[in-house]
């Protein structure tokens, strides 16, 4: 009904606001009637947005830095998983606000294709993506002093349990380059392995059994923990450790809901909104998580600034600040020196636009009552020449 | 074998550990070996420490053995009658001193009925797990622990009569309480170590209630006539000291009342209160300002132009002047000579300090507040026997706090002072609240300590029955006509004209980073710049290259070292702290070039 009036004003207003009026009219609303409404919405939505002059950054960064000063309980444990603890509290804002290479706690949430989600065989399936190396499945790694090779016995309960057959054991471990591996034909389990450099010592025996025992044999490389966790109706894996691009390439792999909480690597994968998006949806997880109340577009806007380039940049000198056209407000951030040489090298102009440089020259700063000026211009001359 | 050390240093082997340990305690015990040694068997390591170095923690325990203590009925029989000593206890064996490491060794009771066969040794009382100043908060046992530490360390900063040769005295910054009493809900350790002899708080009547928001957030309500009794009075004692120093050249200080051609001489009214020899006289009321001590300086430099000029040898003036709002009485002159033989005067101000708003009062307990008004006896609330509280506690200081012990000193004190006895508080050994309630019953009141209260103002009974009852308050040192601090103008810095930091120096406050941000948040640009302009200047700037020119006064003429006065030279307003950044880039070899646009 009426849709033909609803689209016209689309550029107007808020997707959500139209949907509201949509579902909230009477419905033998008039056409008139309803563009009245629909006017009068324009009108309030004018009024509520926010005005030439505000100081929008300075009112996130109180209202983000507040909250903070209240934060406790630095780390979050998941039951029973020593291992798997994830950095919380002010640690992890700092973490994301700071837009650290590597983080603390690197996490992901993989989501699963609706039959594996069901939760049936989810132990096997999360097992398949942890990082599993020879030494998670052996029994025993022995050095056989005569013979001068290495004895290694598989622990065949864990095969089983990690899904994994002997012949695969046999492929990574030949694939060790200077080594010969025989499958005992007596016992399964046990595998002889024989350097085939010539002359080798003790030392250099004591050296490939240190190698073997970091043989990848299945998994996805950086997932150090699994966790099957049910979330709603389905199974997800949680786990410890992250590796993006590997996991989304799974074909049992939910990937538009598979996320990471690694910002550079969701940046890298995803592209630099679904970053913002992660900056947003991580801070907001650590401020319920704390019971705190922040309004989102206050952790939208620091997200804005973190992203407006090709990758996230943490608000530093290095990143977020360093980009101030200000010479004056950078070097009142930290490292003056630094940036004062710099801006001196170069002959740089500081034109006074911003907040800090006018105070330190006690100048009315460009904000709020101090914003606006002279519709029209003087002309230069005239002032001069008196 | 077990390896011994002695101070860490290892020294030989021995077989038994357990046995030689118990061999080296038994003969310290007997005194064959120092009472300060002490010896401890590490089972983990299998290693035998001895210690008798200095400065270890060692606390003294009575000897058990085979779950009864050495020290007898009889041996405290022999300590009241003065036949023996604590000493002698330490002698024979019956107490030893037990420093952190052989305490890992043994099992120490903490009452004489907790005793088993296990124990080795017995706490001599109960309440020597604490220290004297946390053993002084009656009833502590029923308190957290965060509000008895408050507690003690609140009792340290209470004044009182700190010696009884305060007359004689010249200390620094020093309080006296007028008429301090003793408590009356006591702990044992007020007995032991004498503290009738130097008391320093006073018992009152505590009624605990709301008055009209005049006691919200810790605020306490007084009793004007409490006051005027002598409640919270005392004394405060300030030394004026002035040296005759010594220069080279044979010039010396002169203690006396300044010539009026000497430089920085004040008025004549400022030194009225001098006596011929340049000292103040005892009892004379002075106030900020006036000068105690006279004093003049030999010039501090004396350069050849000072020699031929008129005001050669011009004396300095450096009295001793009261600072800004100080006042009080001269209470003690003292003219003596210092180890160096030069003239030493001091002077000892005394100022009454009658408790006002702002002043801070503490009960025993971590209950600390300061004085939110002050109210007539004939407004205060009266019980229906007569009595008006000499100060109104809030209620709503309790619960977050759990301070109990605070309410049982109340009843406590309420006891003592009906039947006209001290109260035993003393931390696990106390008198039972039930007894001290069943006491407060047979007084006549009721058991709970609340009584009927009537309004103060309108006479109406108040429907609550208010708990009402005596306890010890403590003044504290901290008084607001010590801190009171405002200015609108005032001194400021020579470096960067900015106002003065502190009240000594009658400084401004400071508005800070976080402060300025709530203006920029709001908007109020222009606001915030006036409210920064402390240091503002009119600099004139040359508009040729861009630095700051100069401004001669006497020619009322404007001109630019570098490119002379030929140039377009304008008048800018910036803070002064902006031309010292600008200074400051210049020796850094950086030029500040300040390029000028018409701001509108």
């Amino acid at each position: 009904m009426h849709d033909e009036l609803f689209k016209e004003y689309e550029g107007k207003l808020n997707p959500k606001i139209i949907e509201d009026i949509k579902s909230n009219m009477p419905e033998k609303i008039t056409k008139t009637q309803l563009k009245q409404v629909m006017d009068l919405v324009v009108e309030e939505y004018k009024k509520v947005r926010v005005q030439a002059g505000e100081s929008v950054g300075l009112i996130s960064a109180e209202s983000i830095g507040e909250p903070g000063t209240q934060m406790t309980l630095n780390t979050f444990h998941y039951a029973g998983v020593a291992e798997m603890n994830v950095t919380t509290g002010l640690p992890r804002v700092i973490e994301i606000l700071d837009g650290r290479k590597s983080i603390s706690t690197p996490m992901m949430e993989i989501y699963l294709q609706k039959p594996y989600s069901t939760g049936k065989d989810i132990k096997r399936i999360a097992l398949s993506v942890k990082e599993t190396k020879v030494k998670d499945i052996l029994s025993e790694l022995n050095i056989n002093v005569v013979d001068l090779n290495i004895e290694l016995r598989i622990n065949g309960d864990k095969l089983k349990e990690l899904g994994i057959n002997r012949a695969t054991v046999l492929k990574v471990l030949n694939k060790e380059p200077k080594t010969a591996v025989r499958q005992s034909t007596v016992d399964k389990d046990l595998f002889t392995i024989r350097s085939t450099t010539k002359d080798i010592n003790l030392n250099e025996i004591y050296k490939l059994r240190e190698k073997i025992k970091n043989i990848f044999v299945q998994g996805i490389k950086g997932i150090t923990h699994v966790l099957p966790v049910k979330r709603g109706p389905e199974f997800i894996i949680m786990t410890a450790g992250s590796n993006l691009s590997k996991v989304l390439d799974l074909e049992f792999v939910d990937a538009t809901r598979t996320i990471s909480n690694d910002l550079f690597e969701v940046a890298g994968v995803l592209g630099i909104e679904a970053a913002r998006q992660s900056i947003i949806n991580e801070l907001f997880k650590v401020v319920d998580m704390q019971g705190l109340n922040i309004d989102k577009r206050h952790v939208m806007l620091v997200a804005d600034m973190m992203c407006y380039s090709e990758a996230p940049q943490g608000i530093t000198r290095y990143g977020v600040i360093s980009e101030k056209s200000s010479i004056l407000a950078r070097a009142s951030f930290e490292t003056p020196i630094k940036y004062l040489i710099e801006a001196a090298l170069v002959g740089e102009k500081d034109k006074l636009r911003s907040v800090v440089e006018n105070v330190m020259l006690n100048q009315a700063v460009p904000v709020g009552t101090g914003l606006p000026g002279l519709a029209v211009r003087m002309a230069e001359k005239t002032v001069k020449e008196n | 074998m077990t390896e011994v050390y002695l101070n860490s240093k290892f020294i030989g082997n021995v077989e038994q550990p357990q046995d030689f340990v118990q061999n080296v305690i038994h003969s310290r015990r007997k005194g064959e070996i120092s009472f300060n040694l002490n010896i401890n068997y590490n089972t983990e390591m299998d290693e035998v420490h001895i210690d008798n170095s200095k400065g270890r923690v060692r606390r003294p325990l009575i000897i058990v053995k085979e779950g009864k203590p050495i020290l007898t009925e009889k041996h405290i029989q022999q300590l009241e009658k003065g036949e023996i000593t604590y000493k002698d206890l330490v002698n024979q064996g019956v107490i030893e001193y037990v420093d952190a490491s052989e305490e890992e060794n043994v099992l120490v009771a903490f009452t004489e009925k907790d005793l088993t066969p296990e124990h080795t040794h017995l706490e001599i009382a109960p309440i020597s797990i604490m220290g004297l100043c946390a053993s002084l908060v009656p009833f502590s046992n029923h308190s957290p622990g965060a509000r008895v530490s408050m507690g003690a360390k609140n009792q340290k900063q209470a004044l009182g009569f700190y010696t009884a040769n305060f007359p004689v005295r010249m200390d620094m910054d020093v309080n006296l309480l007028h008429s301090p009493q003793v408590p009356v809900v006591k702990t044992v350790v007020n007995d032991v170590f004498g503290y009738e002899k130097h008391p320093s708080g006073q018992n009152i009547v505590v009624a605990v209630m709301s008055y009209k928001g005049y006691n919200m957030e810790d605020a306490i309500v007084l009793n004007k006539g409490s006051i005027d009794r002598g409640f919270g009075r005392s004394s405060y004692f300030r030394p004026a000291i002035i040296e005759e120093l010594r220069y080279a050249g044979g010039l010396t200080d002169e203690i006396c009342i300044p010539d009026k051609d000497v430089k920085g001489y004040k008025s004549e009214t400022d030194y009225k209160y001098l006596d011929d020899d340049g000292i103040i006289y005892p009892e004379a009321f002075v106030h900020e300002g006036d000068v105690v001590i006279g004093k003049t300086s030999p010039p501090r430099f004396l350069s050849s132009v000072d020699e031929y000029s008129l005001s050669a040898g011009t004396r300095r003036e450096s009295s001793f002047t009261m600072k800004h709002g100080e006042r009080g009485i001269i209470d003690f002159v003292c003219i003596t000579e210092n180890e160096e033989g030069n003239k030493l005067v001091q002077v000892r101000l005394r100022d009454q300090r009658i408790p006002e708003v702002g002043d801070k009062f503490t009960s025993r307990h971590g209950q600390k507040g300061v004085i939110g008004i002050i109210v007539p006896q004939e407004d205060m609330p009266f019980t229906a026997s007569g009595i008006t509280p000499d100060l109104i506690f809030s209620p709503h200081g309790i619960p977050s706090r759990m301070t109990i012990s605070h309410l049982i000193e109340l009843i406590g004190g309420k006891v003592g002072s009906l039947s006209g006895r001290h109260v035993d508080g003393t931390t696990f050994d106390s008198e039972s609240e039930e007894d001290l309630r069943k006491e407060l019953h047979s007084l006549g009141f009721r058991e709970n300590g609340t009584e009927t209260v009537y309004d103060g103002e309108t006479g109406e009974q108040y429907q609550a029955k208010i708990f009402i009852g005596d306890m010890y308050y403590l003044k504290l040192k901290h008084m607001v006509s010590n801190k009171l601090h405002a200015r609108a103008r005032g001194p400021i810095q020579l470096l960067t004209r900015q106002p003065t930091e502190g009240r000594a120096k009658e400084g401004g406050l400071r508005l800070g980073e976080m402060e300025k941000d709530t203006f920029v948040a709001h908007g109020a640009s222009l606001l915030l710049k006036e409210r920064f302009d402390s240091d503002k200047t009119i600099v004139p700037i040359c508009e040729g290259c861009g630095t700051i020119a100069i401004y001669n006064e006497f020619k009322e003429a404007r001109f630019c070292p570098l490119c002379g006065d030929n140039v377009e030279i304008t008048d800018v307003e910036i803070s002064y702290a902006f031309k010292l950044i600008l200074d400051e880039f210049k020796s850094m070899g950086i030029y500040p070039q300040l390029k000028l646009k018409t701001k509108y």
